[in-house]
């Protein structure tokens, strides 16, 4: 299959070109990690002219996970000694709210961290590990979310009891409202992330149109996927027509996964959550049904959190509101960096802090 | 880990496969997607596929791109 030819396609010079005759100003979000990260690779905004400007949303989960469930799940490395912490790698470096803690710290001083590639791995620890309990840290968007409750299915299946998730999982919409709503919010398109879409289905992006009456365009991962969506946009813009047009046909349906969607519906229900920079957003987070309550790792294993929240100059929370640039933060490269990351957005290679330290400064 | 990329199945067994990317080969889950054959594309999301690829979508999808530089280029 030609899939490199979506990197490259035929004549997007003409296209790139075409962009940088457009006066008209666009502020453009992307709102996947995935993009932000394709994005700075690709060197995509040194080719636009300085008018259109594409800018970083919520979409790393990393970084919109609130310093509360990662200060608790610290705590539950800490006091429960029977615990190993199933991971993906991603979460290791995430500081807590106190300075220096995070789970790679703790476990170079003894703690059991087990970095997994998909959650199924982590049932396999457990039942390769009876007599310590699991507990998986489940988090991401609609994407991740099914592997979880495959996870979850899976040890249920295998009578394991070993096994706890801690579901941080998010949904995309909850949080495209309540940027929406915010009372200075200067977006004029959305650049929907596209494997999203290949689970919620173009469906799921339409309020953006219908109620907000934003241009938006579901892209695929490709730098041409991406060039084409932005000239989209602007001509919806230009026209003054907001439509819902999907860019990456070969993979987002008009439905979505429905397999998918059953089978996280089965398992997990919708529930208000803590977002980072966007604090409690009503039905915006996934947790496991009452009655999977036994693999409930927040049921399972009460801590206490002592009052830690401290002001580290982090300003994450206004990244992922797409309010300030990574560089317009103070500790942006000079304190904060990929190797000493003060904030998540340092943290998640698809986090826009990382993603502007790598590819953009340097 | 959200990192999604497009894999060649070359091995079916079950609710599993074999997917091949480069050369690279990975375990993977393909509950989600249905009738998949071997040869088949599909998205694979931390270890498990979230949709199939088929070669007539990626076809019409480069035809779709095509037009708009058409478009562009006869201004
Ligand atoms: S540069 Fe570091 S400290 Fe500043 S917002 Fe980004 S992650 Fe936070």
């Amino acid at each position: 299959m030609q899939l490199s030819q979506f990197k490259k396609p035929h004549d997007i010079e003409k296209i790139i070109d075409y962009l940088n005759t457009v006066e008209l100003k666009v502020n453009i979000m992307e709102v996947c990690g995935t993009h932000t990260m394709a994005i700075a690779k690709s060197g995509i905004k040194s080719l636009l002219p300085t008018n259109i400007r594409l800018i970083s949303g919520p979409g790393c989960p990393v970084c919109v996970t609130d310093s509360k469930d990662i200060d608790t799940i610290l705590e539950i490395c800490k006091q429960y000694k029977d615990v190993i912490i199933a991971t993906y790698g991603d979460m290791l470096k995430v500081p807590g709210s106190r300075y220096g803690e995070s789970l790679e710290k703790l476990r170079a001083q003894g703690a059991k961290v087990e970095i997994v590639y998909s959650a199924l791995d982590a049932v396999e620890l457990a039942k390769n590990n009876p007599e310590k309990n699991i507990v998986f840290l489940g988090i991401g968007f609609e994407t991740t979310t099914p592997g979880t409750v495959l996870a979850l299915e899976e040890a249920i299946k295998l009578g394991i009891n070993n096994f706890f998730i801690y579901s941080m999982h998010k949904l995309v919409e909850p949080a495209l409202r309540a940027l929406l709503n915010e009372p200075d919010f200067d977006i004029d398109a959305f650049l929907c992330p596209g494997h999203v879409g290949a689970v919620i289905g173009e469906e799921g992006f339409e309020f953006l149109v219908k109620e907000f009456n934003k241009p938006s365009v579901i892209c695929g991962f490709e730098a041409g996927d991406i060039i084409v969506s932005i000239y989209k946009m602007v001509e919806q813009i230009k026209n003054n027509k907001p439509q819902l047009e999907n860019e990456y046909t070969r993979v987002v349906k008009k439905n979505g996964n429905l397999l998918i969607k059953e089978k996280v519906e089965k398992y997990l229900e919708v529930s208000d959550d803590n977002w980072r920079g966007l604090g409690n957003i009503p039905r915006s987070g996934l947790k496991l049904k009452e009655e999977y309550r036994e693999f409930d790792a927040e049921k399972k294993f009460k801590v206490y959190l002592v009052n830690t929240e401290k002001e580290n100059g982090c300003q994450c929370g206004e990244v992922i509101k797409g309010k300030i640039e990574p560089k317009e933060c103070k500790l942006f490269a000079k304190v904060c960096s990929p190797e000493n990351p003060i904030g998540p957005c340092m943290v998640s290679s698809e986090g826009a802090c990382a993603a502007h330290y790598k590819y953009l400064n340097f | 880990m959200c990192l999604a990329v497009p894999l060649k199945i070359i091995n079916i067994d079950g609710n599993s496969a074999q997917a091949e990317l480069d050369g690279i080969v990975r375990q993977i889950r393909i509950d989600f997607v249905k009738d998949i054959k071997v040869g088949d594309y599909v998205i694979v999301h931390a270890g498990f596929a979230i949709e199939k690829l088929k070669e007539e979508d990626a076809i019409e999808n480069l035809r779709l791109i095509r037009e708009v530089t058409d478009a562009i280029k006869s201004i």
